[in-house]
């Protein structure tokens, strides 16, 4: 269960927003984080409590490949991006990475800047505590499911060699 | 049941029996890449990951081509992280130092990548070498590590969009143009989570390269892989570039497709794509006259040698206008050479552009062209949100090679039939 204010962002917030490139010279999570959203507001990490959560509009993590995209929000003490849809392969990354997405289309207009939430990763049910509403999420295909189960792609991969030698 | 051709790819890739979208499937892998960015976070979650040995040593590649020739001393430390893991596993396709191309214009040219392959890259643009008829997609580092150990992935099977490229392009209408006309009609999240499949009489007309660059910007739509049929072109490209075995592929007739798109290229002018993203997609004859600063010809959009030859038929004669600094990059080590052997170079020395090593610098705002506050350059590459190319208070407008380069003479976004 995570419990956090709510930061809105926009629109196809892309990953060079999320993370500039001028940043990419390590891969430690706190350096990263101490930059996160550098890219869309110089200082935008000052506001940030840990715990607090990213809500935002359509296709967030568009653009670059980056790991270092989630590495940044998660070394920024965020657990969690609610958003009306992510993009490919951020999404994919953050999965990797242990960063909690939720997409839920339209009911994203129900979360308001500053609103205090508190999100149940396995149920996919976010209640928004300032104004009452619960939203229900899609749940996670099967397959992705068995990864997550298994602790992430690190440990699936180190079972599957296991399971070969 | 009829496939489209990016099902067809990954079951010549997997044992499971492909159904159709939406579909987990997990398929063998032909190549998998990373960069100084991207090696050194996969490499790491290798080693957590407990493997030893990567799964096929001449199929694991690194090309150190971002921050490259290295800009600072934290960047020099990542490249170091990739040598030091190529030689620890024997690498056959290392590249450092004058062997680096830009990693997705270099590949297809060593004959890495071709017709058929499935190939997953901890880069975005690895969408690439689906301009040869390749299932070729981005991913993170630690999807790339698990590649790297298993030699294998998983897919979610897309859903796809016919592209149909009908009509003639004009003398400065190419690939890119057309690519920018599509995302400017779909949107940078048009194709999210899906194929582009290219196809149509003009389609089949497109060199090689030009299919590279549209594939290249799949991405930028949002898409997973934007694909060209394994054709005649392809299959000797392939072969002139050291591939055997490759066979013809294209979909099934009466594939299923999710939304048919037609850009037809009769009469289109050089398109541009304006800040901050690149669906803001306008004719040149809409954006001309605005002052640029910067003009940056290269990349893995546009920095291979058909590129170069209609960026240096603008130089010719020509200056770059005073106030302009005009970067050209040729992609890859043979690009220069090539470049050299025709006397592109000349040309563009002569017109005083600063020509560079083969480097993505620029492109991503890491080095070798950073624009300060207020500037505004136009660049072949592929992205132009805000601050990609250095401040928050620059902008980057998006164009082919030929629209580039005729900015960069006049000063101003102009067409290039007035240069």
């Amino acid at each position: 269960m995570y419990q956090g204010k709510a930061h809105k962002v926009g629109d196809h917030i892309d990953t060079d927003a999320i993370i500039p490139a001028r940043f990419l010279v390590t891969t430690d999570a706190a350096e990263l984080g101490a930059n996160c959203m550098e890219g869309l507001e110089p200082g935008w990490i000052k506001r940030i409590q840990k715990g607090d959560i990213i809500v935002a509009g359509e296709n967030f993590g568009c653009g670059s490949s980056r790991e270092h995209a989630p590495v940044a929000i998660l070394g920024a003490g965020i657990p969690v991006v609610i958003a009306r849809s992510f993009a490919r392969i951020f999404y994919r990354n953050s999965f990797n990475m242990g960063l909690v997405l939720l997409e839920i289309g339209d009911d994203v207009t129900k979360i308001h800047d500053g609103d205090s939430l508190s999100v149940d990763a396995d149920t996919g049910v976010i209640d928004n505590r300032t104004t009452g509403e619960k939203i229900q999420c899609k749940p996670v295909p099967p397959f992705m499911k068995g990864i997550l189960d298994k602790g992430g792609l690190v440990p699936y991969v180190r079972d599957r060699l296991a399971a070969r030698a | 049941m009829p496939a489209t051709l990016a099902e067809k790819l990954l079951q010549r890739h997997s044992d499971t029996e492909i159904t159709g979208p939406g579909q987990i499937v997990r398929c063998r892998l032909s190549l998998v890449l990373a960069n100084d960015i991207t090696a050194p976070l996969a490499i790491k979650a290798f080693r957590e990951m407990g493997a030893h040995d990567v799964f096929d040593r001449d199929r694991v590649v690194i090309v150190t081509d971002h921050f490259t020739p290295n800009k600072d001393i934290a960047s020099a430390e990542q490249v170091k992280v990739c040598r030091e893991f190529a030689a620890e596993q024997l690498l056959a396709h290392y590249f450092e130092g004058g062997n680096v191309g830009v990693e997705h214009a270099l590949l297809p040219e060593l004959g890495l990548v071709g017709p058929g392959d499935v190939v997953i890259g901890a880069d975005s643009h690895t969408c690439t070498y689906g301009g040869l008829g390749a299932f070729a997609t981005g991913m993170g580092s630690t999807d790339i590590a698990g590649g790297m150990a298993l030699g294998e992935t998983w897919f979610k099977v897309p859903p796809t969009i016919q592209v149909v490229l009908t009509g003639d392009c004009g003398k400065f209408v190419g690939g890119k143009d057309l690519m920018l006309a599509l995302i400017g009609v779909i949107g940078v999240s048009g194709a999210r989570y899906k194929a582009l499949e290219f196809t149509g009489a003009l389609a089949t007309k497109l060199s090689v390269e030009a299919r590279l660059t549209m594939s290249n910007m799949a991405i930028e739509a949002g898409g997973k892989v934007g694909l060209f049929p394994a054709d005649a072109k392809a299959l000797a490209y392939a072969a002139a570039h050291g591939r055997t075995g490759d066979e013809a592929l294209e979909a099934d007739p009466g594939a299923h497709y999710e939304r048919v798109v037609t850009i037809n290229a009769d009469g289109m002018e050089p398109q541009i794509a304006c800040p901050h993203l690149p669906e803001n997609v306008k004719p040149v004859s809409e954006v001309a006259g605005l002052r640029i600063d910067q003009a940056v010809i290269g990349s893995c959009t546009n920095g291979r040698i058909e590129d170069l030859r209609e960026a240096a038929a603008i130089f010719k004669g020509n200056k770059v206008a005073k106030h302009v600094r005009c970067i050209v990059l040729p992609a890859t080590p043979a690009v220069w050479r090539q470049a050299l052997a025709e006397g592109l170079i000349e040309i563009f020395m002569d017109a005083d552009c600063v020509v560079g090593p083969p480097t993505c610098g620029p492109c991503l705002g890491g080095h070798m062209g950073i624009l300060a506050g207020g500037e505004r350059a136009i660049a072949t590459t592929n992205r132009n949100f805000r601050g990609r190319m250095g401040s928050l208070e620059s902008e980057v407008y998006l164009s082919g090679p030929a629209a580039a380069a005729a900015a960069a003479v006049a000063g101003a976004i102009i067409d290039p039939a007035k240069i």
